[in-house]
């Protein structure tokens, strides 16, 4: 096994293109899918499972979540896991994705250095915390697309800011672990995701400043992407893994991912039944 | 740095220990990068050595182009060939992105300009006479070639090097055209990006141990050659 494997990656380096899976076989499907979830590790457990169920191979390619939807659009993927629900029934409505599950959810919050140069922490408010930000201190945006920057965006706007006028703002255009290191080492706030702020939290010195707001509220959910627009895309499979994501056991096992190791819910489970 | 101790000892552990996952990291890093600089020694040797020697039009604008290509940003080569192989490109249909064979693909396109330039400027720092005078000797076409790379042999192990050198260190092509699939296209470099995202910096300064180590054998055995013949 392990050596005709060997060979067959020589031969297709050769020039042998026909190889792999063989020619009657399909093809792995395709994930796009956020950084935020990638990034944990609940995914690479999910989709072992998931392979070894249905015998299904499950490339999945982490990117944020505007780079995940124009995969859909352009046919590069066949499921879609993201947590940009505005943008995610935009895609819907304009027919690139069909429509979805939601899988599960967590929270975002603000962390930002214990001082609080901005006095986040002394506000309840969401807006006022978001304009306080506006005054004070460094705010560290994603800045790449993703899920959890179109989130930020709408609370600037929600807060009357307008995120071309803030000179305290500046992207890192990477994923969320990145941007949190960055954020770490200047001293500065940003918007993290539980997910990552829980996988991280032991390695930086920021302190959480502001969560429970409902707009707060992260919610992933699942897409096939609509094989009528792209005859490569595989519509069996990819349903398959939507429901497979929503499946009681699945569910399950995502609400207890990581919980003991981290000391904290990481993901909350929420198919709608 | 407080962790680094911690490292060092954790990235002997798991090499010694035989972690199932690290060695097949190696591994594939091994066959990929090294597939990828066996084509492009076998492609750019010869054009190399047809460059250094040749006397046609548009050599000087070709050697240019090599030249360029030396300098080369890998991301941009990545970004190429995942827009040719990506489902909606040209070559979708041949489902290769994502796959081994791919990051074979781009890696030799990173490695294949250096070998030629590396290989272009050795041939050409042999005795401008030397080939003239294998002629006189009765050498045929392919005989001199032959004769001449053994004495250009230092600078094509150079060359060799330098490709290998420059595509096992490589991130942003591997990462694009790869994927970074566990179990299938996760090599030393994307590896360390992956345990970095996790927040396992032991287990990344670990795997950027071993990858410093690897760069080192490999290196060491090349030299070794070029030394032993030397004598």
């Amino acid at each position: 096994m392990r050596g005709s494997r060997l060979l067959c990656t020589l031969g297709a380096a050769l020039g042998a293109v026909a190889c792999g899976r063989g020619a009657g076989a399909p093809p792995d499907l395709i994930l796009a899918t956020t950084t935020s979830v990638y990034e944990t590790g609940l995914l690479d457990s999910l989709l072992a499972r998931f392979t070894a169920e249905s015998g299904v191979g499950v490339k999945p390619i982490s990117v944020g979540s505007g780079a995940a939807l124009a995969m859909a659009a352009r046919g590069d993927a066949d499921v879609v896991l993201s947590h940009d629900p505005a943008a995610e029934r935009r895609a819907v409505e304009a027919g690139y994705l069909l429509p979805g599950r939601r899988v599960m959810h967590n929270d975002f919050l603000i962390v930002g250095p214990a001082e609080d140069p901005a006095d986040v922490g002394g506000t309840a408010s969401l807006d006022e915390a978001m304009r306080r930000l506006a005054e004070a201190g460094e705010f560290v945006s994603r800045g790449d697309g993703s899920g959890t920057e179109s989130r930020e965006a709408q609370l600037w706007i929600a807060a009357g800011r307008d995120t071309a006028q803030l000179d305290r703002r500046i992207e890192t255009g990477q994923g969320m672990s990145a941007t949190l290191y960055v954020a770490n080492e200047r001293g500065a706030y940003t918007l993290v995701d539980r997910g990552t702020w829980l996988t991280l939290r032991g390695r930086v010195a920021l302190a959480p400043l502001l969560e429970g707001d409902v707009r707060l509220l992260n919610v992933y959910s699942a897409f096939p992407v609509n094989p009528s627009r792209h005859p490569t895309v595989q519509p069996d499979p990819a349903r398959r893994l939507v429901d497979f994501l929503v499946a009681p056991a699945t569910q399950a096992y995502i609400g207890e991912f990581a919980r003991e190791r981290l000391g904290g819910q990481l993901f909350v489970p929420s198919a709608d039944g | 740095m407080g962790e680094l101790p911690d490292a060092v000892r954790q990235a002997l552990g798991l090499l010694a220990g035989g972690d199932a996952e690290v060695w097949e990291i190696i591994a594939r890093t091994l066959l990929i990068s090294g597939v990828a600089t066996l084509a492009a020694m076998l492609v750019g040797v010869p054009l190399g050595y047809a460059l250094a020697r040749g006397r046609f039009p548009g050599r000087t604008l070709l050697l240019g182009l090599v030249n360029t290509g030396m300098g080369m940003p890998p991301v941009v080569v990545g970004l190429v060939v995942w827009l040719f192989f990506t489902r909606s490109g040209p070559l979708g249909g041949l489902q290769l992105i994502y796959t081994p064979q791919a990051m074979m693909l781009a890696q030799f396109l990173i490695a294949t300009p250096l070998v030629i330039g590396f290989s272009a400027a050795s041939i050409q720092s042999l005795p401008p006479a030397l080939p003239d005078l294998l002629t006189s000797l009765g050498a045929g076409r392919w005989r001199r070639l032959w004769l001449l790379s053994r004495e250009a042999r230092l600078g094509l192990l150079a060359a060799v090097m330098a490709g290998f050198g420059a595509i096992v260190s490589e991130v942003g092509a591997s990462m694009t055209v790869g994927g970074n699939l566990s179990g299938s296209t996760r090599v030393l470099t994307t590896a360390i990006v992956t345990v970095t995202g996790r927040g396992e910096m032991a287990t990344a300064i670990a795997y950027g141990l071993i990858l410093l180590i690897l760069a080192f054998a490999v290196n060491l055995v090349l030299t070794l050659v070029q030394q032993r013949r030397e004598r």
